[in-house]
């Protein structure tokens, strides 16, 4: 376990050494605010039933910016260790191939959730500037969009790390990770739109994997443990696979 | 310390290490040579565990490098070729992580990194970035690395290689001192350096081990030893012929310069005839004023274990 947290905090460290770290930051700040205030002036022109945590969070730009996101934080990970041949003096450690992998997983999930922590504070303002409006549904509601975002992100982060795993050089990485992730979102609804959208079975299936429709539920208040098995058990796939390509290619290099 | 059995290494269909079995004892200091490619980092690779044999088995201290690979890890000090390093972290950062992740405990981690520091002259660089060091910095920073768990057996592949003569004294030196109380492995090309610093040699070419033996003795046992000159006031032909009627001379061939005459004798291995020779001039009145027998260095030795195509 301490060579876990020592590794964990190395992850930490060496993502917040890049300049990378802090564009990505601050475009995540900006671009969220724009989003924010998109929101909000939507809201503001009629009278709605959703709420602003909704209409911030399920949105195409934020669908984008989340998937560019969580690849520019994971397209190092493990590439520039090939590339830099620092995984030889990693992997000559005693540590286990699983504390390195979990290592920048967790790290990479930290960085995440840091960048949504100026997100509270926009909805903390909107409360007090509307003189006490409706954030969500209920205060439970806010918990649940959260809850859903970091699913996502574990998510997202998993197959991030398993293209960084796959090739030597991080833009690849990175092209890799976003097509995946991109594909991922827009897929169910594609298909849904081609096939048959009025079919309950389609329906049923695009629910059952749209990120899109699980933001919708989650920001209404809506926690369906369903969803929650699903993101755990996806991105334990993806980490078991990036477990055994990392171990077959330390084996190889 | 080392035991390496009946190791063999596949990448493909290229064997890059085949059939080698050898051990090193506790407190020897081994010198690793070989030319480029003759399977020494392959080999070291395989016993820092970072690289799995195809068959054969090596241990550390007891523990078997593949299957029982953290305890064996955590036992050896390691220098990669090259020596890779987090080029955006600072020494003394860099070097807490390391000693934490290696196990040093939580309370000693500082110490054990100021010792180090100390050890390998870099404590003014504790603060700087790894990627702003010079090569010979950064070479100090892998062997402080390889150090700072006290490790009972210090593997480093060419410490010395891309260094300027000064920094390779340094790093000599250091190597030397941090030898007193532990097991070294070393691969080099400098093979002053191994004279100097090891106890033993292991010369491995085309995967396989052709000698392992004390640098003297590797010498001294050298098949193609055996060159003598000298210098005398002689008849040529009178000399030549005498000269060669000794045991242990093969042929000789002279050369005039001035009143002086230079002869050149290949000899039989082992062979040792200077006191027979100044007998033979003395007797016949010869003025000598150079006899000198050639040694084999370390040189001739590697060269012969490696140049040959069998």
């Amino acid at each position: 376990m301490r060579t876990f947290l020592v590794q964990l905090l190395r992850e930490v460290r060496s993502i917040f050494y890049t300049p990378v770290a802090y564009v990505v930051m601050a475009m995540f700040a900006a671009l969220m605010g724009f989003n924010f205030q998109t929101a909000f002036t939507v809201l503001n022109q009629q009278p709605s039933d959703v709420t602003i945590i909704e209409t911030t969070f399920v949105n195409v730009i934020f669908i984008f910016v989340f998937a560019i996101t969580t690849s520019l934080i994971t397209m190092r990970a493990f590439s520039e260790e090939f590339r830099m041949g620092t995984i030889e003096m990693l992997t000559t450690a005693p540590v286990t191939d699983w504390q390195v992998v979990l290592a920048k997983f967790f790290g990479a999930l930290l960085f995440y959730i840091v960048l949504f922590v100026p997100t509270v504070a926009f909805f903390a303002i909107f409360h007090y500037v509307s003189g006490g409006a409706p954030v969500a549904k209920s205060v439970e509601a806010i918990g649940s969009t959260y809850l859903i975002l970091i699913l996502i992100g574990m998510l997202f982060i998993s197959i991030g790390i398993f293209a960084s795993v796959l090739v030597r050089d991080q833009v690849n990485a990175a092209v890799i990770s976003i097509s995946v992730t991109i594909v991922y979102l827009w897929l169910p609804l594609m298909l849904a739109r081609l096939l048959n959208m009025t079919d309950p079975r389609v329906t049923a299936a695009t629910e059952f994997v749209s990120p899109i429709a699980h933001l919708s539920d989650f920001t209404k208040g809506l926690v369906d443990s369903r969803r929650i098995v699903w993101y755990v058990s996806v991105t334990t796939v993806f980490l078991v696979l990036t477990h055994h390509v990392f171990h077959s290619r330390k084996l190889k290099s | 310390m080392i035991e390496v059995k009946q190791l063999t290494k596949k990448y493909g269909s290229f064997t890059a290490v085949k059939d080698i079995s050898f051990s090193v004892a506790k407190g020897e200091i081994v010198g690793f040579l070989g030319p480029n490619g003759a399977g020494k980092s392959t080999t070291m690779k395989i016993l820092t565990g970072f690289l799995p044999p195809s068959s054969g088995s090596a241990s550390i201290a007891g523990f078997d490098v593949f299957n029982d690979s953290l305890r064996a890890r955590s036992r050896i000090g390691y220098l990669p070729e090259n020596t890779p390093l987090y080029t955006d972290m600072r020494v003394g950062e860099y070097l807490r992580y390391r000693a934490a992740l290696k196990g040093v405990a939580m309370g000693k981690v500082r110490d054990a990194v100021s010792d180090v520091l100390a050890q390998c002259q870099i404590a003014d660089r504790e603060k700087q970035i790894i990627g702003s060091l010079s090569k010979g910095y950064r070479q100090r920073v892998g062997l402080a690395d390889a150090l700072v768990h006290d490790p009972d057996l210090l593997i480093l592949d060419e410490p010395t290689i891309g260094l300027d003569p000064n920094q390779i004294r340094t790093v000599r030196e250091l190597i030397k001192s941090l030898a007193e109380k532990r097991t070294v492995l070393i691969s080099t090309h400098i093979l002053p350096e191994v004279e100097m610093m090891c106890s033993r040699v292991i010369v491995i070419h085309r995967g396989q081990i052709r000698a392992s033996d004390t640098a003297a003795n590797l010498m001294k046992n050298h098949r193609s030893v055996g060159e003598l000159s000298l210098e005398a006031k002689a008849p040529a032909q009178d000399a030549s012929e005498a000269l060669s009627k000794i045991a242990g001379v093969k042929d000789v061939s002279s050369e005039a310069a001035g009143e002086w005459t230079s002869f050149t004798l290949r000899l039989d291995a082992n062979a040792t005839p200077g006191e027979e020779i100044l007998k033979l001039a003395a007797e016949r009145q010869w003025p000598v004023r150079e006899l000198h027998q050639k040694r084999a260095t370390l040189e001739d030795v590697f060269a012969e274990l490696t140049m040959s195509d069998h």
